[in-house]
Protein backbone atom coordinates (compact mmCIF):
# COMPACT_ATOMS: atom_id res chain seq x y z
CA UNK A 1 0.00 0.00 0.00
CA UNK A 2 1.31 3.42 -0.93
CA UNK A 3 0.03 6.49 0.86
CA UNK A 4 0.67 9.99 -0.33
CA UNK A 5 -0.15 12.98 1.76
CA UNK A 6 -0.56 16.59 0.69
CA UNK A 7 2.00 16.59 -2.15
CA UNK A 8 2.90 20.06 -3.41
CA UNK A 9 5.24 20.81 -6.27
CA UNK A 10 5.95 23.97 -8.21
CA UNK A 11 8.49 24.64 -10.94
CA UNK A 12 9.51 28.25 -10.53
CA UNK A 13 6.22 30.05 -10.00
CA UNK A 14 4.27 27.44 -11.96
CA UNK A 15 2.29 25.37 -9.52
CA UNK A 16 1.99 21.81 -10.83
CA UNK A 17 0.78 19.80 -7.84
CA UNK A 18 -1.36 21.49 -5.26
CA UNK A 19 -1.92 19.23 -2.29
CA UNK A 20 -2.62 15.75 -3.61
CA UNK A 21 -3.40 13.00 -1.12
CA UNK A 22 -4.52 9.43 -1.59
CA UNK A 23 -4.09 5.77 -0.78
CA UNK A 24 -3.07 3.27 -3.44
CA UNK A 25 -4.08 -0.20 -2.37
CA UNK A 26 -2.18 -3.42 -2.80
CA UNK A 27 -3.43 -5.94 -5.34
CA UNK A 28 -5.37 -3.30 -7.21
CA UNK A 29 -4.67 -1.36 -10.36
CA UNK A 30 -4.76 2.28 -9.33
CA UNK A 31 -5.24 4.71 -12.18
CA UNK A 32 -4.14 8.33 -12.27
CA UNK A 33 -6.42 9.94 -14.78
CA UNK A 34 -6.22 13.44 -16.10
CA UNK A 35 -5.77 15.68 -19.10
CA UNK A 36 -2.41 16.33 -20.68
CA UNK A 37 -0.23 18.62 -18.59
CA UNK A 38 -2.10 18.26 -15.31
CA UNK A 39 0.92 16.84 -13.52
CA UNK A 40 0.36 13.09 -13.64
CA UNK A 41 3.94 12.29 -14.59
CA UNK A 42 5.24 14.77 -12.05
CA UNK A 43 3.13 13.14 -9.33
CA UNK A 44 4.46 9.71 -10.29
CA UNK A 45 8.02 10.99 -10.11
CA UNK A 46 7.32 12.61 -6.76
CA UNK A 47 6.10 9.27 -5.45
CA UNK A 48 9.25 7.40 -6.49
CA UNK A 49 11.43 10.30 -5.40
CA UNK A 50 12.85 11.33 -8.78
CA UNK A 51 11.38 14.76 -8.14
CA UNK A 52 11.50 16.07 -4.61
CA UNK A 53 8.11 17.44 -3.62
CA UNK A 54 8.12 20.90 -2.05
CA UNK A 55 5.80 19.65 0.63
CA UNK A 56 4.11 16.41 1.53
CA UNK A 57 5.09 12.83 2.19
CA UNK A 58 4.96 9.36 0.69
CA UNK A 59 4.96 6.09 2.61
CA UNK A 60 5.45 2.64 1.15
CA UNK A 61 3.74 -0.04 3.25
CA UNK A 62 4.13 2.12 6.31
CA UNK A 63 7.79 3.03 5.68
CA UNK A 64 8.30 6.75 5.37
CA UNK A 65 10.02 7.47 2.07
CA UNK A 66 10.23 11.08 0.96
CA UNK A 67 12.90 12.54 3.24
CA UNK A 68 14.14 9.34 4.76
CA UNK A 69 17.74 8.19 4.84
CA UNK A 70 19.23 7.31 1.48
CA UNK A 71 19.78 3.67 2.45
CA UNK A 72 16.12 3.20 3.25
CA UNK A 73 15.01 4.97 0.08
CA UNK A 74 17.40 2.82 -1.90
CA UNK A 75 16.04 -0.30 -0.22
CA UNK A 76 12.48 0.60 -1.25
CA UNK A 77 13.53 1.57 -4.73
CA UNK A 78 14.97 -1.84 -5.36
CA UNK A 79 11.41 -3.13 -5.08
CA UNK A 80 10.07 -0.68 -7.66
CA UNK A 81 9.43 -1.43 -11.30
CA UNK A 82 8.77 1.59 -13.43
CA UNK A 83 7.83 2.31 -17.01
CA UNK A 84 8.62 5.85 -18.12
CA UNK A 85 6.43 7.86 -20.46
CA UNK A 86 9.25 7.92 -23.03
CA UNK A 87 10.21 4.29 -22.30
CA UNK A 88 13.76 5.33 -21.20
CA UNK A 89 15.39 2.23 -22.64
CA UNK A 90 19.18 2.11 -22.41
CA UNK A 91 20.05 2.88 -25.99
CA UNK A 92 23.50 1.34 -25.87
CA UNK A 93 21.93 -2.05 -25.16
CA UNK A 94 19.86 -4.57 -27.05
CA UNK A 95 16.25 -5.34 -26.15
CA UNK A 96 17.35 -8.42 -24.29
CA UNK A 97 20.08 -6.63 -22.35
CA UNK A 98 17.61 -3.96 -21.34
CA UNK A 99 15.24 -6.48 -19.82
CA UNK A 100 18.10 -8.40 -18.25
CA UNK A 101 19.66 -5.29 -16.75
CA UNK A 102 17.60 -5.07 -13.53
CA UNK A 103 18.02 -8.83 -13.05
CA UNK A 104 21.76 -8.50 -13.34
CA UNK A 105 21.90 -5.54 -10.99
CA UNK A 106 19.28 -6.41 -8.41
CA UNK A 107 19.05 -10.18 -8.20
CA UNK A 108 21.37 -13.12 -7.66
CA UNK A 109 20.00 -15.08 -10.62
CA UNK A 110 22.33 -17.23 -12.68
CA UNK A 111 22.87 -16.51 -16.33
CA UNK A 112 20.55 -19.33 -17.33
CA UNK A 113 17.75 -18.17 -15.01
CA UNK A 114 18.11 -14.64 -16.26
CA UNK A 115 17.80 -15.73 -19.86
CA UNK A 116 14.68 -17.71 -19.12
CA UNK A 117 13.15 -14.79 -17.27
CA UNK A 118 13.97 -12.38 -20.09
CA UNK A 119 12.36 -14.67 -22.66
CA UNK A 120 9.34 -15.09 -20.42
CA UNK A 121 8.87 -11.35 -19.98
CA UNK A 122 9.34 -10.62 -23.66
CA UNK A 123 6.78 -13.29 -24.47
CA UNK A 124 4.32 -11.70 -22.07
CA UNK A 125 4.50 -8.39 -23.91
CA UNK A 126 4.34 -10.07 -27.30
CA UNK A 127 7.94 -9.43 -28.32
CA UNK A 128 9.37 -12.91 -28.62
CA UNK A 129 12.10 -12.95 -31.22
CA UNK A 130 13.05 -9.29 -30.84
CA UNK A 131 15.81 -10.15 -28.33
CA UNK A 132 18.80 -9.12 -30.38
CA UNK A 133 17.49 -5.87 -31.82
CA UNK A 134 19.12 -2.65 -30.62
CA UNK A 135 16.70 -0.53 -28.65
CA UNK A 136 17.18 2.33 -31.10
CA UNK A 137 16.00 0.12 -33.94
CA UNK A 138 12.51 -0.69 -32.70
CA UNK A 139 9.25 1.22 -33.00
CA UNK A 140 7.79 3.46 -30.32
CA UNK A 141 5.14 0.94 -29.34
CA UNK A 142 7.74 -1.81 -29.15
CA UNK A 143 9.87 0.40 -26.91
CA UNK A 144 6.90 0.81 -24.60
CA UNK A 145 6.50 -2.94 -24.42
CA UNK A 146 10.20 -3.53 -23.78
CA UNK A 147 9.92 -0.90 -21.04
CA UNK A 148 7.09 -2.88 -19.47
CA UNK A 149 9.06 -6.10 -19.76
CA UNK A 150 11.99 -4.41 -18.03
CA UNK A 151 9.74 -3.07 -15.27
CA UNK A 152 8.20 -6.45 -14.50
CA UNK A 153 11.36 -8.55 -14.97
CA UNK A 154 12.48 -8.52 -11.33
CA UNK A 155 9.49 -9.42 -9.22
CA UNK A 156 8.69 -5.95 -8.02
CA UNK A 157 6.44 -5.02 -5.13
CA UNK A 158 5.44 -1.68 -6.57
CA UNK A 159 4.75 -1.14 -10.25
CA UNK A 160 4.50 2.29 -11.83
CA UNK A 161 3.52 2.71 -15.44
CA UNK A 162 3.38 6.08 -17.15
CA UNK A 163 0.97 5.65 -20.05
CA UNK A 164 1.70 1.99 -20.74
CA UNK A 165 -0.56 1.81 -23.75
CA UNK A 166 -0.22 5.17 -25.44
CA UNK A 167 1.03 4.68 -28.96
CA UNK A 168 -0.24 1.13 -29.16
CA UNK A 169 -3.03 -0.21 -31.36
CA UNK A 170 -6.26 -0.96 -29.47
CA UNK A 171 -5.68 -4.70 -29.46
CA UNK A 172 -2.14 -4.54 -28.11
CA UNK A 173 -3.19 -1.83 -25.69
CA UNK A 174 -5.84 -4.12 -24.30
CA UNK A 175 -3.33 -6.94 -24.00
CA UNK A 176 -0.94 -4.73 -22.05
CA UNK A 177 -3.74 -3.53 -19.77
CA UNK A 178 -4.71 -7.10 -19.06
CA UNK A 179 -1.10 -8.10 -18.48
CA UNK A 180 -0.65 -5.36 -15.89
CA UNK A 181 -3.87 -6.26 -14.13
CA UNK A 182 -2.96 -9.94 -14.16
CA UNK A 183 0.47 -9.33 -12.67
CA UNK A 184 -0.97 -7.03 -10.06
CA UNK A 185 -3.46 -9.60 -8.88
CA UNK A 186 -1.23 -12.62 -9.26
CA UNK A 187 1.69 -11.25 -7.22
CA UNK A 188 -0.43 -8.95 -5.08
CA UNK A 189 1.60 -5.85 -5.86
CA UNK A 190 0.70 -2.18 -5.70
CA UNK A 191 0.27 -0.78 -9.16
CA UNK A 192 -0.14 2.83 -10.19
CA UNK A 193 -0.88 3.56 -13.82
CA UNK A 194 -0.93 6.97 -15.41
CA UNK A 195 -3.36 7.13 -18.28
CA UNK A 196 -5.81 9.21 -20.17
CA UNK A 197 -7.26 6.29 -22.02
CA UNK A 198 -10.91 5.61 -21.20
CA UNK A 199 -10.59 2.05 -22.45
CA UNK A 200 -8.08 1.32 -19.71
CA UNK A 201 -10.36 2.94 -17.20
CA UNK A 202 -13.22 0.67 -18.13
CA UNK A 203 -11.07 -2.44 -18.45
CA UNK A 204 -8.84 -2.27 -15.41
CA UNK A 205 -9.77 0.72 -13.24
CA UNK A 206 -10.06 -0.80 -9.78
CA UNK A 207 -9.44 2.58 -8.27
CA UNK A 208 -9.30 5.81 -10.21
CA UNK A 209 -7.89 9.14 -9.14
CA UNK A 210 -8.86 12.06 -11.31
CA UNK A 211 -6.35 14.89 -11.36
CA UNK A 212 -7.34 18.33 -12.53
CA UNK A 213 -4.95 21.29 -12.50
CA UNK A 214 -2.77 19.78 -9.83
CA UNK A 215 -5.59 18.73 -7.54
CA UNK A 216 -7.32 15.44 -6.98
CA UNK A 217 -10.90 16.17 -7.92
CA UNK A 218 -12.40 12.74 -7.59
CA UNK A 219 -11.66 9.14 -6.68
CA UNK A 220 -13.70 6.00 -7.14
CA UNK A 221 -13.92 2.86 -9.23
CA UNK A 222 -14.75 2.26 -12.86
CA UNK A 223 -18.43 1.69 -12.13
CA UNK A 224 -18.85 4.90 -10.26
CA UNK A 225 -17.01 7.05 -12.77
CA UNK A 226 -19.87 7.09 -15.30
CA UNK A 227 -22.29 8.58 -12.82
CA UNK A 228 -20.48 11.47 -11.23
CA UNK A 229 -21.79 14.96 -11.39
CA UNK A 230 -18.36 16.66 -11.43
CA UNK A 231 -18.33 18.75 -14.54
CA UNK A 232 -14.56 18.54 -15.24
CA UNK A 233 -14.59 14.77 -14.97
CA UNK A 234 -17.66 14.43 -17.16
CA UNK A 235 -16.11 16.70 -19.76
CA UNK A 236 -13.04 14.49 -19.67
CA UNK A 237 -14.84 11.15 -19.90
CA UNK A 238 -17.41 12.09 -22.46
CA UNK A 239 -15.09 14.01 -24.73
CA UNK A 240 -15.37 11.35 -27.38
CA UNK A 241 -18.49 10.20 -29.12
CA UNK A 242 -18.13 6.56 -28.27
CA UNK A 243 -18.35 7.30 -24.58
CA UNK A 244 -21.27 9.69 -25.06
CA UNK A 245 -23.11 7.04 -27.05
CA UNK A 246 -22.35 4.43 -24.44
CA UNK A 247 -23.72 6.69 -21.78
CA UNK A 248 -26.80 7.45 -23.82
CA UNK A 249 -27.48 3.78 -24.43
CA UNK A 250 -27.04 3.04 -20.79
CA UNK A 251 -29.38 5.82 -19.77
CA UNK A 252 -31.98 4.72 -22.28
CA UNK A 253 -31.82 1.19 -21.05
CA UNK A 254 -32.16 2.33 -17.51
CA UNK A 255 -35.11 4.52 -18.48
CA UNK A 256 -36.79 1.65 -20.29
CA UNK A 257 -36.32 -0.61 -17.38
CA UNK A 258 -37.79 1.88 -15.01
CA UNK A 259 -40.80 2.40 -17.22
CA UNK A 260 -41.32 -1.31 -17.51
CA UNK A 261 -41.09 -1.66 -13.79
CA UNK A 262 -43.62 1.12 -13.29
CA UNK A 263 -45.96 -0.45 -15.79
CA UNK A 264 -45.70 -3.78 -14.08
CA UNK A 265 -46.34 -2.18 -10.71
CA UNK A 266 -49.36 -0.41 -12.03
CA UNK A 267 -50.80 -3.49 -13.59
CA UNK A 268 -50.15 -5.44 -10.41
CA UNK A 269 -51.82 -2.77 -8.32
CA UNK A 270 -54.82 -2.74 -10.58
CA UNK A 271 -55.40 -6.49 -10.36
CA UNK A 272 -54.43 -7.62 -6.88
CA UNK A 273 -53.60 -11.29 -6.99
CA UNK A 274 -53.55 -13.98 -4.35
CA UNK A 275 -51.29 -13.36 -1.32
CA UNK A 276 -48.63 -15.83 -2.54
CA UNK A 277 -48.31 -14.06 -5.83
CA UNK A 278 -47.98 -10.70 -4.16
CA UNK A 279 -45.03 -11.95 -2.13
CA UNK A 280 -43.42 -13.31 -5.26
CA UNK A 281 -43.65 -10.07 -7.19
CA UNK A 282 -42.23 -8.13 -4.28
CA UNK A 283 -39.20 -10.32 -4.28
CA UNK A 284 -38.79 -10.08 -7.98
CA UNK A 285 -36.78 -6.84 -8.35
CA UNK A 286 -33.84 -7.89 -6.15
CA UNK A 287 -33.51 -11.16 -8.09
CA UNK A 288 -33.77 -9.44 -11.39
CA UNK A 289 -31.34 -6.63 -10.69
CA UNK A 290 -28.05 -8.42 -11.31
CA UNK A 291 -29.15 -9.35 -14.81
CA UNK A 292 -29.98 -5.81 -15.91
CA UNK A 293 -27.34 -3.64 -17.60
CA UNK A 294 -27.81 -0.99 -14.94
CA UNK A 295 -26.90 -3.46 -12.23
CA UNK A 296 -23.20 -2.74 -12.44
CA UNK A 297 -23.72 0.92 -11.74
CA UNK A 298 -25.95 0.26 -8.76
CA UNK A 299 -23.32 0.49 -5.99
CA UNK A 300 -22.05 3.70 -7.47
CA UNK A 301 -25.47 5.24 -7.31
CA UNK A 302 -25.68 4.49 -3.66
CA UNK A 303 -22.38 6.07 -2.80
CA UNK A 304 -22.79 9.10 -5.01
CA UNK B 1 31.62 29.94 -10.83
CA UNK B 2 32.43 29.17 -7.20
CA UNK B 3 29.02 27.57 -6.86
CA UNK B 4 29.67 25.31 -9.85
CA UNK B 5 32.96 24.31 -8.32
CA UNK B 6 31.22 23.39 -5.08
CA UNK B 7 28.67 21.37 -7.00
CA UNK B 8 31.49 19.68 -8.88
CA UNK B 9 33.14 18.66 -5.60
CA UNK B 10 29.86 17.27 -4.26
CA UNK B 11 29.40 15.39 -7.51
CA UNK B 12 32.85 13.84 -7.19
CA UNK B 13 32.01 12.81 -3.66
CA UNK B 14 28.77 11.19 -4.79
CA UNK B 15 30.76 8.90 -7.06
CA UNK B 16 32.23 7.17 -4.05
CA UNK B 17 29.16 6.85 -1.85
CA UNK B 18 27.03 3.72 -2.13
CA UNK B 19 29.01 2.22 -4.97
CA UNK B 20 27.78 -0.75 -6.91
CA UNK B 21 29.60 -4.04 -6.45
CA UNK B 22 33.24 -4.02 -7.54
CA UNK B 23 32.56 -6.81 -10.01
CA UNK B 24 30.03 -4.71 -11.92
CA UNK B 25 32.15 -1.56 -11.82
CA UNK B 26 35.20 -3.52 -12.96
CA UNK B 27 33.36 -4.83 -16.00
CA UNK B 28 32.08 -1.36 -16.84
CA UNK B 29 35.58 0.10 -16.47
CA UNK B 30 37.06 -2.40 -18.89
CA UNK B 31 34.30 -1.60 -21.40
CA UNK B 32 34.90 2.12 -21.09
CA UNK B 33 38.67 1.72 -21.34
CA UNK B 34 38.36 -0.25 -24.55
CA UNK B 35 35.99 2.36 -25.91
CA UNK B 36 38.28 5.28 -25.08
CA UNK B 37 41.33 3.45 -26.40
CA UNK B 38 39.84 2.31 -29.68
CA UNK B 39 38.13 5.62 -30.36
CA UNK B 40 41.20 7.75 -29.79
CA UNK B 41 44.22 5.73 -30.83
CA UNK B 42 44.13 6.76 -34.46
CA UNK B 43 43.74 10.48 -33.87
CA UNK B 44 46.44 10.42 -31.19
CA UNK B 45 48.78 8.60 -33.57
CA UNK B 46 48.23 11.05 -36.41
CA UNK B 47 48.46 14.16 -34.25
CA UNK B 48 51.60 13.10 -32.38
CA UNK B 49 53.49 11.98 -35.49
CA UNK B 50 52.89 15.32 -37.11
CA UNK B 51 53.68 17.26 -33.95
CA UNK B 52 57.07 15.52 -33.84
CA UNK B 53 57.67 16.18 -37.52
CA UNK B 54 56.72 19.84 -37.30
CA UNK B 55 58.82 20.36 -34.17
CA UNK B 56 61.82 18.84 -35.89
CA UNK B 57 61.49 20.98 -39.00
CA UNK B 58 61.00 24.18 -37.01
CA UNK B 59 63.90 23.52 -34.66
CA UNK B 60 66.12 22.77 -37.65
CA UNK B 61 65.04 26.03 -39.24
CA UNK B 62 65.92 27.98 -36.10
CA UNK B 63 69.24 26.22 -35.51
CA UNK B 64 70.75 27.04 -38.87
CA UNK B 65 74.13 27.73 -37.33
CA UNK B 66 77.45 26.02 -38.04
CA UNK B 67 78.57 26.20 -34.37
CA UNK B 68 75.67 24.15 -33.07
CA UNK B 69 75.91 20.41 -33.69
CA UNK B 70 73.04 19.02 -35.78
CA UNK B 71 72.30 16.43 -33.11
CA UNK B 72 70.87 19.26 -30.98
CA UNK B 73 67.82 19.08 -33.21
CA UNK B 74 67.11 15.55 -31.99
CA UNK B 75 67.74 16.64 -28.42
CA UNK B 76 65.31 19.56 -28.72
CA UNK B 77 62.62 17.41 -30.32
CA UNK B 78 62.85 14.92 -27.46
CA UNK B 79 62.75 17.58 -24.76
CA UNK B 80 59.80 19.42 -26.24
CA UNK B 81 57.66 16.44 -27.10
CA UNK B 82 58.19 14.35 -23.99
CA UNK B 83 57.88 17.16 -21.54
CA UNK B 84 55.14 19.23 -23.07
CA UNK B 85 53.76 18.41 -26.46
CA UNK B 86 52.98 14.72 -26.16
CA UNK B 87 51.07 14.86 -22.85
CA UNK B 88 49.44 18.26 -23.30
CA UNK B 89 48.53 18.22 -26.96
CA UNK B 90 47.35 14.62 -26.69
CA UNK B 91 45.17 15.59 -23.74
CA UNK B 92 43.71 18.55 -25.58
CA UNK B 93 42.91 16.31 -28.52
CA UNK B 94 41.37 13.80 -26.13
CA UNK B 95 39.35 16.55 -24.47
CA UNK B 96 37.71 17.08 -27.83
CA UNK B 97 37.29 13.43 -28.59
CA UNK B 98 36.59 11.78 -25.23
CA UNK B 99 35.21 14.79 -23.36
CA UNK B 100 32.54 15.59 -25.90
CA UNK B 101 31.48 11.97 -26.21
CA UNK B 102 31.23 11.56 -22.42
CA UNK B 103 29.19 14.74 -22.04
CA UNK B 104 26.99 13.99 -25.06
CA UNK B 105 26.33 10.43 -23.92
CA UNK B 106 25.49 11.34 -20.34
CA UNK B 107 23.44 14.34 -21.45
CA UNK B 108 21.36 12.17 -23.76
CA UNK B 109 20.86 9.62 -21.01
CA UNK B 110 19.75 12.39 -18.70
CA UNK B 111 17.18 13.98 -21.00
CA UNK B 112 15.74 10.64 -22.16
CA UNK B 113 15.23 9.62 -18.51
CA UNK B 114 17.72 6.75 -18.70
CA UNK B 115 19.45 8.18 -15.65
CA UNK B 116 16.09 8.30 -13.86
CA UNK B 117 15.51 4.69 -14.84
CA UNK B 118 18.76 3.72 -13.12
CA UNK B 119 17.91 5.77 -10.04
CA UNK B 120 14.49 4.19 -9.74
CA UNK B 121 16.11 0.76 -9.67
CA UNK B 122 18.01 1.93 -6.61
CA UNK B 123 21.30 2.28 -8.47
CA UNK B 124 23.59 5.22 -7.76
CA UNK B 125 23.59 6.44 -11.34
CA UNK B 126 26.48 8.86 -10.88
CA UNK B 127 28.73 6.19 -9.51
CA UNK B 128 27.55 3.53 -11.95
CA UNK B 129 27.94 5.71 -15.03
CA UNK B 130 30.74 8.09 -14.17
CA UNK B 131 33.21 6.28 -11.93
CA UNK B 132 34.13 3.68 -14.61
CA UNK B 133 34.69 6.47 -17.12
CA UNK B 134 37.06 8.34 -14.80
CA UNK B 135 39.00 5.23 -13.85
CA UNK B 136 39.16 4.08 -17.47
CA UNK B 137 40.49 7.46 -18.59
CA UNK B 138 43.14 7.39 -15.87
CA UNK B 139 44.23 3.95 -17.05
CA UNK B 140 44.20 4.61 -20.77
CA UNK B 141 45.52 8.18 -21.07
CA UNK B 142 49.06 7.37 -19.90
CA UNK B 143 49.23 4.57 -22.45
CA UNK B 144 48.13 6.93 -25.18
CA UNK B 145 50.67 9.49 -24.01
CA UNK B 146 53.47 6.92 -24.11
CA UNK B 147 52.39 6.08 -27.63
CA UNK B 148 52.32 9.77 -28.48
CA UNK B 149 55.86 10.28 -27.14
CA UNK B 150 57.16 7.41 -29.19
CA UNK B 151 55.38 8.47 -32.37
CA UNK B 152 56.35 12.14 -32.09
CA UNK B 153 60.01 11.22 -31.77
CA UNK B 154 59.54 8.90 -34.72
CA UNK B 155 57.82 11.71 -36.62
CA UNK B 156 60.75 13.99 -35.90
CA UNK B 157 63.15 11.32 -37.10
CA UNK B 158 61.28 10.86 -40.36
CA UNK B 159 60.94 14.58 -41.01
CA UNK B 160 64.55 15.31 -40.12
CA UNK B 161 66.17 12.51 -42.08
CA UNK B 162 63.88 12.59 -45.10
CA UNK B 163 64.35 16.33 -45.52
CA UNK B 164 68.10 15.89 -45.17
CA UNK B 165 68.40 18.26 -42.20
CA UNK B 166 70.42 15.72 -40.25
CA UNK B 167 71.60 12.13 -40.52
CA UNK B 168 69.89 9.28 -38.65
CA UNK B 169 73.03 8.92 -36.57
CA UNK B 170 72.93 12.58 -35.51
CA UNK B 171 69.25 12.36 -34.58
CA UNK B 172 69.79 9.26 -32.46
CA UNK B 173 72.78 10.81 -30.74
CA UNK B 174 70.61 13.86 -30.07
CA UNK B 175 67.70 12.05 -28.51
CA UNK B 176 70.05 10.05 -26.24
CA UNK B 177 71.86 13.15 -25.02
CA UNK B 178 71.46 14.06 -21.33
CA UNK B 179 68.35 12.00 -20.92
CA UNK B 180 66.47 12.65 -17.67
CA UNK B 181 64.14 9.73 -16.80
CA UNK B 182 62.16 11.93 -14.43
CA UNK B 183 60.78 13.81 -17.44
CA UNK B 184 58.92 10.70 -18.48
CA UNK B 185 57.53 10.29 -14.99
CA UNK B 186 56.49 13.92 -15.01
CA UNK B 187 54.74 13.51 -18.34
CA UNK B 188 52.87 10.46 -17.07
CA UNK B 189 51.82 12.32 -13.93
CA UNK B 190 50.51 15.04 -16.19
CA UNK B 191 48.57 12.57 -18.30
CA UNK B 192 46.92 11.07 -15.21
CA UNK B 193 45.93 14.48 -13.91
CA UNK B 194 44.60 15.55 -17.29
CA UNK B 195 42.70 12.29 -17.64
CA UNK B 196 41.00 12.94 -14.34
CA UNK B 197 40.21 16.54 -15.23
CA UNK B 198 38.78 15.75 -18.67
CA UNK B 199 36.67 12.77 -17.64
CA UNK B 200 35.32 14.29 -14.44
CA UNK B 201 34.57 17.73 -15.87
CA UNK B 202 32.88 16.27 -18.95
CA UNK B 203 30.89 13.83 -16.83
CA UNK B 204 29.82 16.61 -14.50
CA UNK B 205 28.70 18.78 -17.39
CA UNK B 206 26.90 15.96 -19.18
CA UNK B 207 25.26 14.53 -16.08
CA UNK B 208 23.71 17.87 -15.18
CA UNK B 209 22.10 18.45 -18.57
CA UNK B 210 18.41 19.26 -18.56
CA UNK B 211 16.11 20.17 -21.39
CA UNK B 212 16.44 18.75 -24.89
CA UNK B 213 18.76 17.97 -27.77
CA UNK B 214 19.91 21.57 -27.94
CA UNK B 215 21.16 21.45 -24.36
CA UNK B 216 22.99 18.20 -25.03
CA UNK B 217 24.94 19.93 -27.79
CA UNK B 218 25.64 22.86 -25.51
CA UNK B 219 26.81 20.52 -22.76
CA UNK B 220 29.24 18.82 -25.17
CA UNK B 221 30.72 22.13 -26.19
CA UNK B 222 30.96 23.34 -22.61
CA UNK B 223 32.63 20.09 -21.59
CA UNK B 224 35.37 20.51 -24.18
CA UNK B 225 35.92 24.20 -23.44
CA UNK B 226 36.08 23.70 -19.69
CA UNK B 227 38.34 20.66 -20.01
CA UNK B 228 40.81 22.51 -22.21
CA UNK B 229 40.96 25.43 -19.80
CA UNK B 230 41.43 23.05 -16.89
CA UNK B 231 44.23 21.24 -18.76
CA UNK B 232 46.12 24.46 -19.40
CA UNK B 233 45.76 25.64 -15.81
CA UNK B 234 46.75 22.18 -14.59
CA UNK B 235 49.73 22.18 -16.94
CA UNK B 236 51.00 25.42 -15.48
CA UNK B 237 50.44 24.38 -11.87
CA UNK B 238 52.17 21.02 -12.38
CA UNK B 239 55.15 22.58 -14.11
CA UNK B 240 55.47 25.09 -11.29
CA UNK B 241 55.18 22.51 -8.52
CA UNK B 242 56.98 19.50 -9.95
CA UNK B 243 59.81 20.94 -12.02
N1 LIG C 1 11.27 19.53 -15.03
C1 LIG C 1 10.28 20.42 -15.22
N2 LIG C 1 10.54 21.73 -15.18
C2 LIG C 1 9.55 22.63 -15.35
N3 LIG C 1 8.26 22.31 -15.56
C3 LIG C 1 7.93 21.03 -15.61
C4 LIG C 1 8.92 19.99 -15.45
N4 LIG C 1 8.31 18.81 -15.54
C5 LIG C 1 7.01 19.08 -15.76
N5 LIG C 1 6.77 20.40 -15.80
C6 LIG C 1 5.47 21.04 -15.99
O1 LIG C 1 4.55 20.39 -15.18
C7 LIG C 1 3.31 20.26 -15.83
C8 LIG C 1 2.82 18.84 -15.72
O2 LIG C 1 3.66 17.99 -16.46
P1 LIG C 1 3.42 16.43 -16.51
O3 LIG C 1 4.52 15.88 -17.33
O4 LIG C 1 3.25 15.90 -15.16
O5 LIG C 1 2.06 16.34 -17.31
P2 LIG C 1 1.18 15.03 -17.56
O6 LIG C 1 -0.03 15.14 -16.74
O7 LIG C 1 2.03 13.83 -17.37
O8 LIG C 1 0.82 15.22 -19.08
P3 LIG C 1 0.79 14.14 -20.27
O9 LIG C 1 -0.45 13.39 -20.16
O10 LIG C 1 0.85 14.98 -21.50
O11 LIG C 1 2.03 13.30 -20.11
C9 LIG C 1 3.51 20.71 -17.26
O12 LIG C 1 2.87 21.95 -17.42
C10 LIG C 1 4.98 20.87 -17.41
O13 LIG C 1 5.26 22.01 -18.17
MG1 LIG D 1 2.96 12.49 -18.55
Amino acid sequence: MIEIHNIHKAFGDKKVLDGVSGVFETGKTNLLLGASGTGKSVLLKCIVGLIKPDLGSVTFDGTYFTNNKLDIRQEIRRKIGMLFQGSALFDSMTVEENVEFPLRMLTEMSKEERRERVDFCLRRVGLEGANKKMSSEISGGMKKRVGIARAIAPNCTYLFCDEPNSGLDPQTALKIDELIKEITEEYNITTIIVTHDMNSVIEIGDKIFFLYEGKKLWEGNRDEIMDTDIKELNDFIFANRLMRDAKKVEEEEREEEREEEERRHESENHTPASPEEAVETQEEPPIRKPEGPAATTQPGNHKA
Amino acid sequence: MLQSFGKYLLFMQSLFTRKESTRILFGRTIDEAILIGINSILIVAIVSTFIGAVTCVQVAYNLDNAFIPRSTIGFMVREMTILELAPTITSIVLAGKVGSSIAGGLGTMQITEQVDALEVMGINSASYLVLPKVVAAILVFPMLVILAMFLSILGGYLAGTLSGELTPQEYITGIRDQFIPYNIVFALIKSVVFAFLISSISSFTGYHTSGGALEVGAASTAAVTNSVIAILIGDFVLAYVLL
